[in-house]
This record gives C-alpha cells, sequence and structure tokens, in this order.
C-alpha cells in the first residue's frame, strides 16, 4: 500500500501540475481534482478544454478513457449491491483502479461481509489523500514554475505511458496508430472533432481486424502477445 | 466555455466550464459504477466487452500524439524540437521496463534540457 501510495502521489502531482499549466481558473481546476477524481480522464481532457472542444467532444473523451472501471464495477456489484442506492452512488465515485486491486486481493470471495465497507473505507481513505493531497499541491505549485518550461509535457508523457501499456497485442497497436494518424490529418476539423475522428476510425479499424481474424478461423479472443 | 486561457471569464464561461466538469464528475460515477447502481442484473453487452478493447488506447493516442508532434495546428516542421526526444526516450523506457513513472522521469530528464538549454 505504502509503495503504491507513493506511486499515485507522483501521479497526481504531475496531473495537479498539467492542470495548474493548462491556464484556465484556477478555482476551475481545484474543483475537477475534487470531484472528477479520475486522473487519466483528467489529462486526456486537458488539452480540449483549452483549446475550447465543446462540452460533448469533452465527455465523449472521458467516457472513452473511464470505460475500463465499467468493466471493474461488474466485480464490485456481488459486494455492493445490497447497499442503499445513495451508499451504492459514494462507493462509485470512489472507486479507483489501486482500491479495486487491493479489495479483490483480501475479498477475493465475491460474498458481501460486513467487515468489506471499512477495509474499503480504509484503502480509499488511503488512495484518495495519496492523490487529492499531491494534486493540490502541484496545483498551487505550478504557478511558480514559468509556462516555458513545459512542465506539463510531464501530463502528456504520463498518458503516452498509460497508453502504451494498453498496446497489448498487434491489433490494438493498430488501432492506436490509427487513431494518432486520423488526430493528427483531421486536426483542423472544428470543435476538436479529430478526436471523436480518431475513436470512431481505430474502433472501427479494431473491429474489423477482430472480425477479419474470426472469420479465417482464429478466435477474435486469442490477443497475439509476441 | 470558448478556451480563454488566462483572460477574464464572464459569467457564461464559469457556467459552461463548471458544467463541463461536473458532467466529468458524473461519468466518473456512472463508470465506476456501471453494473452496480441498478438493482437489474446486466450482462457485460457485446459492444463494451469489444468497444473496451480499443477506445481508451484510441481516446488517449488521439489526445497525446498531436500534443507531441504538432504545434498551433500544423505538424512541426524541424526536428528540433524537445518534445519529439523526450517521447521517443520515454517510449524506449516503457518499452524497456513497462514502468509509467519511469517514463515520465527518463522523458523529462530529456525535455528539460533540451526546452531550457538549447530552447528547442
Amino acid at each position: 500500500m505504502v509503495g503504491a501510495s507513493i506511486g499515485i502521489a507522483a501521479w497526481g502531482l504531475i496531473t495537479g501540475v498539467a492542470m495548474g499549466k493548462t491556464g484556465l481558473p484556477l478555482p476551475l481546476m481545484v474543483l475537477m481534482s475534487l470531484v472528477v477524481f479520475a486522473g487519466s480522464a483528467q489529462l486526456a481532457v486537458l488539452p480540449l478544454l483549452t483549446s475550447g472542444a465543446p462540452a460533448w467532444v469533452v465527455w465523449a473523451t472521458a467516457l472513452c478513457v473511464n470505460m475500463r472501471f465499467m468493466i471493474f464495477s461488474a466485480q464490485w456489484r456481488p459486494y455492493f449491491i445490497g447497499y442503499p442506492l445513495r451508499l451504492r452512488l459514494f462507493l462509485a465515485h470512489f472507486t479507483a483502479d489501486l482500491n479495486y486491486v487491493i479489495f479483490m486481493r483480501r475479498f477475493p470471495d465475491p460474498k458481501p461481509a460486513p467487515e468489506q465497507l471499512p477495509y474499503f473505507w480504509g484503502g480509499v481513505a488511503c488512495n484518495w489523500t495519496a492523490w487529492q493531497v499531491p494534486s493540490m499541491v502541484g496545483l498551487f505549485l505550478s504557478n511558480a514554475v514559468p509556462v516555458e518550461w513545459g512542465f506539463g509535457f510531464a501530463g502528456t508523457l504520463a498518458l503516452m505511458g498509460v497508453g502504451a501499456s494498453l498496446l497489448t497485442s498487434r491489433a490494438t497497436a493498430v488501432a492506436g496508430g490509427v487513431a494518432a494518424c486520423a488526430a493528427v490529418a483531421a486536426f483542423a476539423l472544428p470543435f476538436k472533432l479529430n478526436i471523436v475522428a480518431a475513436i470512431a476510425a481505430a474502433v472501427a479499424m479494431g473491429l474489423l481486424i477482430d472480425h477479419s481474424r474470426s472469420r479465417s478461423g482464429n478466435p477474435p479472443a486469442l490477443d497475439d502477445k509476441t | 466555455m470558448n478556451g480563454l486561457v488566462g483572460a477574464n471569464w464572464t459569467l457564461v464561461d464559469w457556467l459552461l466550464g463548471i458544467g463541463t466538469v461536473l458532467g466529468l464528475a458524473f461519468i466518473t460515477v456512472f463508470t465506476r459504477g456501471f453494473f452496480f447502481l441498478t438493482q437489474r442484473e446486466v450482462p457485460i453487452p457485446e459492444w463494451l466487452r469489444q468497444g473496451l478493447r480499443y477506445a481508451p488506447l484510441a481516446a488517449m493516442a488521439a489526445v497525446v500524439v498531436p500534443e507531441i508532434v504538432m504545434s498551433q495546428g500544423h505538424l512541426i516542421g524541424t526536428w528540433k524540437d524537445a518534445r519529439l526526444f523526450a517521447a521517443a526516450a520515454g517510449a524506449a523506457w516503457f518499452w524497456w521496463r513497462r514502468g509509467i513513472l519511469g517514463t515520465i522521469l527518463v522523458g523529462m530528464a530529456v525535455f528539460l534540457p533540451l526546452r531550457l538549454g538549447l530552447a528547442w
């Protein structure tokens, strides 16, 4: 937990600095850190916010980046479904990746138990503090560093690292390449629609690869990890 | 919000900005609670299973790559840009070690001297 917290803290600091360097109003960025609480999604929408993309493009991008949480939530269901809706909404806000890993290791049996909730909130307290405190420090300190130094680029590198960790097969690599090329080629589109076009093209290409592979006899679920 | 950076924000800008951020907060809760907010048993739909393999990576690549290879809406015309070398160094580290934190540190270790020392 301590080792993981250091990683979370560094990640929070970088996200805070990246948010501070956008030039968007500080109170708005503080609000974002507190209520959104999803690092990758925050980093992904920052360039969109600064270039004035419409809200729906911002939201669509965040939704795509956050899709992994939907799969996690299916795993959380047996533990949480017995609680009242208001509590479940709270739980949903706080279930980040690290909590998921630690909780599932401690309670591998998908059955509700009274000691789960205190354990969950303990993990959340660590994770939330390890994220929010450095995030705020980064936000407020970033104003002390001149924009020309380009510290905001650390956020781009962070997102690049997360993206690289998703390159698990040839199909995902091709889809990633398509997204990158489409986003650059369609950059002149208004309203940051190049992002939407790139996501659509990449998902279409990925599904096309899956389908052509399943027709040629190989199951689409088989990733060619080389 | 019209992307005013560092300028005076009007009331409308503020409302749009706050509304956009609250929408993002809703997306956090919606995605993280997707399968345990309704009592109804929902099987994981096939479109989500398939889309999940490509959509997050696509969104990240679409945001990140223009941030590295473009400036002012155009592909950069020079190789003397700190971002290119930083991204290459970070990617090399990731390929070697798989660590995201190392990717950031190595990338910035290349980026800062080039940016501050050579003004690339």
